[in-house]
């Protein structure tokens, strides 16, 4: 099948990728740019493993076609932790026990950073609707809950 | 609780999770991240229809497309490849990786393509035509008993030796049931109906699910040829299994065959099972000397990964009108689906095994039947035949308290088995190794604040509202499937290198098998490492179901760790010699240190010991100096099997509310308290009781795997198939009850199965409160607001 050119822009780095027409956002990720953390939980774009932000609003990378983002910033979960410094999502993740397989964090922690910063202060409640396109099969989602409090927290009083 | 010996340090302690900085990161690696050099992409060709006789097989326009290698129908596959072996020992039909002439189940794989890319495979798997000669789908359990409308396998003769039937087992259990001699003796069961004063009839079901683990399955097989070795990764819970399964069926040796489960993302039961795509996926490998990869989409996941439960239950509970319960009976057909996989045949018979719940019932009888039908498998999941039994027994409890104007949670105290009755054997066969009911019933009343919530119920109710109180205490069987093994090996700078057969997939291994080994060598959590997963680092294990891990796995680590404990002592003793006169079994192992006891002066650090130890005894024998026989080094591993099952149990207490309008059911509340024995990691625990209670709840409000008449998958996809998702929850209320098992060093029980066992029932038993006024005795589940409207208009139940 006939090869089209895409820049990606992800994690604040552009790479020139040739890929065919059809290839779906996550998989030019994972495939192309060996980007690997961004999962796949369904093929139906309701379990949100795949979720990563496209210039700064979450969405889901199984249902957008990589040739859809030519050129916009792209942020992925390798991306989150700065200079070695985890983000407080991902410190929170870890301090609250927010994951047991791992597979979802991702997505949750993508879908939480768009989360916070529309709503840096939410009610338990506003995390849990906010959630709603994660889903999650370890954990119960409280922890989860908890860790997003604790990332509130951490960067109100930051 | 008091604690009757001392823990090791770190036993007990709330440790982050050692695993979580590379998952937080997206460094995790499960199949799906994995390439190798040349690998091709498998795609399989299922089948649309749920029964159906192959006529023919066109693979012509899939070979042709560019960039597709090899495509194999079901049957030539067979040419090369026999049946798949299964665990359970009562007769099975054969079941192909892919079917050869008919197939039983929508999603059946019928042939496998080959390709240079996962894009190019599906299209090709979607080019190959398939025509079928249709025959009668089977999908009520029911009509499947009596063979109507079909026999899946005409000529499979049963364990009762007969042939057309769908009846893949019988097994009947309880008192009077002599399973050896083959012989039952109604005598004490019949007496309990005779002598009932009250007697309780209930058809219940316990529905399909989907185990859905958030990663799909995955493998990837690659044979060298020339080295004549198979290199697999896979996502499963037992890499150990898989590689001796896969052994057998290509007739390699075992030290030929490496798996791998590198992280794996969920199992729940699902992932025990040794799948025909795994199988598929080395003998093409086998076939071609390259790496394959398959990696299953969600919507195949459905279709193709092993369902759970599916037990419909006719219940009859006999008791005094003062609540005393004299029998238990009950027929159970299991809807096993189109083939039995490594453990489906299995997973019923652990139901009989709960029907005594946590109730000293003296009479018990069951007869399983389990029956074909044109369904995906059932095998494992989260639970596993435990989660049935109880709730049959917590549901036909709960009616009997309605029925006697009981209480539910005294009816329940009035029957619980004493403690002083442990070990007891019930009838339904089970031998409970420990447990002390009543405080743990008192815990769970007192935190939900019982006698509170029947006012609010009854004020809400008063007030118009749909309000219901539901309680359910679960007991489970746990460190079963046998041995464990470990190893550990202190290195030369005194860090510790340990391997464990108990195969993690979330549930934490590194973090709460290191507590245990440095609580023991009393040296920092950092110094610990654990590996699990592959068998060529692991050298022998099992793997991680059934909530074992903990009891055999840990057992064994720390029979391992005590071994290479004593080598230590022993150098650090000889080491001391010039200080004080000191015996091995005389040191302390803390901070780092292995010092005198109660002397800290007298002591050498953890990594002096080991390096020292690595440092040889030269001629010192010969000089006659009583150097530590140093033969055997640092390194020690163990296997260790529990003397008998645990039995991990618990009391969940739940409030919920129906909307009148729309019959939505809101999960006001839930508390649980559990009692898993000794708590290695609180949170780890804590992590595990949630999960299990989002699974349970799930169950009871609104998952359901669903077939049309024509065994078509009507929940295909997490559109129709109903995961929990956060705003189903509230926040969940946790405590616990510490009640030791005997059976294991440090008195752990098991965790990983309790909240889905009790939160089912406890949740139907809230709604059938809830319903009560409109005289609903009994719901099945799951919970949706449909029926419940209906209910609400006056439909009976």
């Amino acid at each position: 099948m006939a090869q089209i050119p895409v820049t990606l822009k992800v994690n604040g780095r552009a790479r020139r990728v040739t890929l065919e027409p059809r290839t779906l956002l996550v998989h030019a990720l994972r495939e192309n740019l060996g980007l690997t953390g961004t999962h796949v939980g369904c093929d139906t774009s309701q379990c949100g493993a795949c979720t990563v932000l496209i210039n700064g609003q979450s969405a889901k990378s199984c249902t957008i076609f990589a040739a859809q983002v030519d050129g916009d910033e792209i942020a992925t979960i390798e991306g989150v932790a700065t200079d070695g410094v985890l983000h407080p999502l991902q410190e929170g993740f870890w301090e609250e026990h927010g994951l047991q397989c791992g597979y979802c964090t991702p997505g949750m922690i993508m879908a939480s950073i768009d989360l916070l910063k529309a709503n840096p202060d939410p009610t338990e409640q506003e995390i849990r609707d906010g959630l709603s396109g994660n889903l999650c099969r370890c954990t119960g989602y409280q922890h989860i809950v908890n860790a997003i409090q604790y990332a509130a927290r951490k960067e109100m009083s930051q | 609780m008091t604690e009757a010996q001392t823990l090791p340090k770190m036993v007990g302690e709330r440790v982050r999770r050692r695993e979580d900085p590379r998952l937080i990161q997206g460094r995790g690696t499960y199949v799906d991240d994995i390439k190798v050099a040349g690998m091709l992409h498998l795609a399989f060709k299922r089948s649309d229809m749920a029964h159906g006789r192959i006529l023919s097989i066109d693979t012509s326009a899939a070979e042709a497309m560019e960039g597709v290698d090899l495509v194999l129908t079901g049957a030539q596959l067979a040419e090369t490849l026999g049946p798949m072996p299964i665990l359970t020992p009562f007769p099975a039909p054969a079941h192909h990786s892919m079917a050869t002439d008919t197939v039983r189940y929508s999603g059946e794989p019928v042939a496998v393509v080959v390709a240079t890319d996962r894009y190019i495979a599906r299209d090709a798997a979607d080019a190959i035509v398939v025509e079928y000669e249709p025959l009668p789908a089977v999908v009520d359990p029911d009509r499947a008993l009596a063979g109507d409308p079909a026999v899946l396998f005409p000529d499979f003769t049963n364990i009762l030796g007969q042939t057309g039937t769908n009846v893949a087992l019988y097994v009947p259990a309880g008192t009077g049931v002599d399973p050896v001699a083959g012989t039952m003796d109604n005598t004490a069961i019949e007496r309990a109906f005779d002598e009932a004063e009250i007697v309780i009839s209930q058809r219940m079901w316990n529905q399909r699910l989907a185990p859905s683990a958030m990663e799909p399955r995955g493998v990837i097989a690659h044979w060298e040829p020339g080295k004549e070795t198979l290199t697999v990764w896979s996502s499963t819970q037992n890499p150990h299994m898989e590689r001796n399964y896969l052994c057998g069926q290509f007739g390699l040796g075992q030290d030929q065959v490496r798996v791998i489960a590198p992280e794996v993302g969920g199992g729940f039961g699902a992932k025990i099972n040794i799948y025909g795509e795994d199988y598929v996926a080395c003998a093409v490998s086998r076939r071609i000397g390259q790496a394959v990869k398959w990696i299953e989409d969600r919507s195949e996941a459905f279709v193709a990964t092993t369902h759970g439960r599916d037990i419909v239950a006719d219940l009859e509970i006999a008791a005094k009108r003062d609540g005393t319960v004299l029998g238990l009976r009950t027929r159970l057909i299991a809807d096993i689906g189109a083939y039995e996989m490594l453990f489906t045949a299995l997973i019923p018979t652990l139901t009989n095994g709960m029907l005594s719940g946590v109730y000293n019932i003296p009479a018990i009888r069951s007869e399983l039947y389990e029956v074909f039908t044109n369904k995906t498998p059932t095998d494992a999941y989260r639970g596993a035949g435990r989660p049935e039994g109880i709730y049959f027994v917590e549901r036909g409890m709960d009616m009997l308290a309605r029925e006697l104007g009981m209480d539910p949670a005294e009816l329940r105290r009035k029957n619980f088995i004493q403690p002083e009755q442990f070990p007891f054997l019930t009838q339904a066969g089970n031998l409970y190794d420990s447990g002390n009911y009543e405080p743990t019933l008192d815990l769970a009343l007192k935190n939900a604040g019982w006698e509170a919530l029947k006012r609010e119920r009854d004020a809400a109710r008063a007030a118009g509202r749909i309000v219901g109180l539901g309680i359910a205490f679960y007991v489970e069987i746990c460190g079963i499937g046998g041995w464990e093994h470990a190893s550990v090996l202190v290195q030369p700078d005194g860090r510790v290198t340990a391997t464990t057969g108990a195969s993690s997939h979330g549930q934490g291994h590194e973090t709460t098998f290191a507590q245990l080994l440095a609580g023991q060598f009393g040296v920092p959590i950092e110094h610990i490492t654990i590996h699990h997963g592959d068998t060529q680092i692991v050298r022998a294990g099992t793997g991680t179901f059934g909530s074992r891990s903990q009891v055999a796995g840990g057992t064994a680590l720390m029979n391992a760790g005590e071994k290479v404990k004593d080598r230590m002592a022993e150098f650090a003793a000889f080491m001391l010699g010039a200080e004080a006169e000191t015996q091995a079994d005389e040191l302390e192992f803390i901070d780092g240190r292995i010092q005198v006891a109660g002397s800290p002066a007298i002591s050498r650090s953890f990594a002096e010991v080991a390096a020292f130890a690595y440092l040889g005894g030269g001629n010192a024998a010969a000089a006659g100096i009583p150097y530590p026989d140093a033969s055997s080094g640092l390194s020690e591993e163990a296997f260790w099997e529990p003397a008998g099952a645990t039995f991990p149990f618990g009391c969940h207490i739940s409030m919920v509310e129906i909307d009148r309008d729309t019959g939505e059911l809101k999960l006001l509340k839930l508390v649980a308290v559990d009692d898993c024995g000794t708590i290695v990691n609180p949170l780890i625990v804590e992590g595990q009781v949630h999960g299990g209670l989002a699974q349970g709840i799930g169950q009871a409000l609104m998952e359901g795997v669903v077939y049309d008449e024509d065994g078509q998958l009507i929940t295909g996809s997490f559109m129709d198939y109903a995961m929990p998702r956060a705003s189903d929850f509230p926040r969940f209320e946790l405590d616990n009850t510490v009640t030791r098992s005997p059976h294991t060093p440090l008195g752990t029980k098991g965790i990983g199965e309790a909240g889905t066992i009790g939160s089912t029932p406890c949740l139907v038993n809230a709604a059938v409160d809830a319903l009560s006024p409109f005289g609903v005795k009994h719901l099945d589940m799951p919970l949706r607001p449909e029926m419940l409207w209906r209910m609400i208009q006056g439909g009976a139940s």
